[in-house]
């Protein structure tokens, strides 16, 4: 498999607190990656450093053999970088087609309001929004926000899409429908870094995961390996609750 | 294009129509409330689309006045100078913008403030082009009757109200309306989708600009004499936007409603309150705002008649 993203000795830090430390990680083409760590880890912080919200203070990004350390973030957004946010970021006063529309506007190249608002129709029936295309973003469920979301990040065509929590917030029957479509977007060969605090959807969907602790990597490897790492056991439930475990294993 | 829209064109073309019914005060009038216009739909641009509160009309509204008055003095013909001063403006505001813009809300508002304020200095020290404090006096344009040269700088002043509606309708149906509409929602979003923040938030300010600038410079010909505190006057800012809210801000109809009833206002209250005026207008502006948050456009006769039929 080939290399789509490539993060070397990556470090960011707000004044006095170091949010990364010399963070270094590949993302293979269609891998779908898990990344996650306890609360304060550093997850956001690495795909806003990613995607040129929060540049990295040092270290490299290197997206699809291209260097994107310094990059703006519409220009990263027109590579082929897109995401969803954990605290969800629609456009309120827009309709759900329109807030759609506006990824597939601006992400594209010389694309036109009225083929945008085509191209979002498709985008929201993917997500089963349709029956909503005309409602105003702020009148959804925080369900369907998240879904809108996902059809906003879908219609800027990425080529690695991270997904912030998406689960977060949601009731069952709606997590297993998102997961659902997750599998779908992997099958379809999109490459996706996902922050996920549920270890059910995390072990169903991941094909590999990642641990971020305190800022640093502190796993790297196949889910069931990583989620019984002594490391992670402790990062998660503290030193203690790792012994204990170790003692019973 | 849509009602309200078609209504704005039927409603400018209506003032077309002024010099037919009045005398000289009608002219003088219509001329103003043309320029009261173009100020509150150049202001929408970037104060109601973009969500950016400007409050660098004056500046815009002086440098036209003071780019066309120097040319004129040098012997450039009206067109050329009004031309000089719109493009010029749209480069250098555009420009402006895009390092103002990077501000926002309270900061962004003092910082345009203070463009009106720096370019009152410039223009108070360059005396030797601009004739400093003292003014500049600005040729007649045309030995004509005063009636005929009252009568072309209306239609000159309609024209560029023309302009600035057309362009206040184009910009609302195309992709940089739609952006701006995207950047006042949600900026931190707007990037992430693949917007130009910056570009698009540059050309807002620099449409927002070019018209008020050559409405400056028709103002400028059509008094002959301009002084720093007069075209730079910060009331320039502040009415543009007392105008749109009264309107109802994003509207282009809404907001050349809002400048039309906000010359009424100042008309009636200034032949009646001579001594108060001020006060009087501010508390009738702080009392429609009150009533009207939305402003005009929030006031429809078909909403009025449904209420009065659930009663």
């Amino acid at each position: 498999m080939s290399e789509l993203l490539r993060l070397e000795r990556v470090s960011r830090h707000f004044s006095g607190l170091q949010a990364l430390r010399d963070v270094t990680l590949s993302v293979a083409r269609g891998e779908v990656l898990g990344l996650i760590g306890p609360n304060g880890a550093g997850k956001t912080t690495l795909v806003n450093t990613i995607c040129g919200v929060t540049p990295a203070n040092s270290g490299t990004v290197t997206f699809d053999a291209t260097e994107i350390t310094r990059i703006k973030t519409y220009q990263a957004a027109r590579l082929g970088l897109s995401r969803t946010f954990q605290i969800v970021q629609p456009f309120s006063e827009f309709t759900a087609l329109d807030n759609v529309a506006a990824a597939a506007l601006f992400s594209q190249p010389g694309a036109s309001l009225k083929g945008a608002r085509e191209a979002a129709r498709a985008h929201l029936a993917f997500v089963g929004l349709e029956a909503q295309a005309s409602q105003p973003a702020a009148t959804l469920t925080l369900a369907m926000r998240k879904r809108l979301e996902l059809a906003k990040a879908l219609a800027m065509k990425p080529k690695l899409l991270f997904l912030d929590e998406v689960n977060a917030g949601l009731n069952s029957a709606e997590v297993e429908r998102a997961t659902r479509l997750i599998h779908e977007l992997a099958a379809g060969g999109i490459t996706i870094v996902m922050i996920e605090h549920l270890m059910k959807v995390v072990l169903n969907v991941c094909t590999r995961i990642v641990v971020l602790h305190n800022g640093t990597l502190i796993a790297d490897g196949a889910p069931r390996e990583v989620i019984s790492n002594p490391a992670v056991v402790e990062a998660y439930l503290g030193q203690k609750y790792a012994q204990r475990s170790a003692g019973h294993g | 294009m849509t009602r309200s829209n078609i209504a704005l064109l039927v409603l400018i073309a209506a003032v077309a129509a002024l010099p037919l019914f009045g005398g000289a005060y009608a002219l003088r009038l219509g001329t103003i409330a043309c320029l009261y216009a173009v100020l509150a739909l150049s202001w929408n641009v970037v104060g109601g689309l973009a969500g950016y509160p400007s409050f660098a009309t004056a500046a815009f509204f002086g440098y036209g006045a003071y780019a066309a008055g120097v040319l004129l003095g040098h012997g450039w013909p009206l067109w050329a100078a009004i031309a000089f001063a719109t493009l010029s403006a749209f480069v250098a505001a555009a420009a402006l913008g895009a390092v103002l813009l990077r501000l926002r809300g309270h900061y962004f508002a003092i910082a345009s403030l203070s463009l009106a304020e720096v370019l009152r200095e410039l223009v108070n020290n360059a005396t030797d082009l601009t004739g400093g404090g003292m003014g500049l006096n600005i040729p007649l344009a045309s030995g004509a009757g005063i009636m005929a040269e009252a009568t072309f700088f209306f239609f000159a002043m309609w024209g560029v109200l023309l302009a600035t509606a057309l362009m206040a309708i184009i910009v609302g149906g195309s992709k940089l309306g739609f952006a701006l509409a995207c950047i006042r929602q949600n900026e931190t979003a707007s990037s992430m989708v693949g917007l130009n923040t910056t570009l698009y938030k540059a050309a807002a300010f620099g449409l927002s600009a070019c018209f008020v600038s050559a409405a400056g410079g028709i103002y400028a010909a059509w008094v002959h004499y301009i002084d720093p505190s007069d075209v730079f006057d910060v009331l320039y800012s502040v009415k543009p936007i007392v105008m749109a809210l009264m309107g109802g801000l994003g509207s282009p109809l809404g907001v050349a409603c809002g400048a039309f009833l906000y010359l009424g206002l100042e008309e009636v209250v200034w032949r009646n309150y001579i001594q108060i005026h001020t006060g009087v207008l501010g508390l009738l502006i702080v009392l429609l705002l009150l009533f009207l948050p939305h402003g005009l456009s929030s006031l429809r006769p078909d909403r009025l008649w449904r209420r009065a039929k659930h009663v």
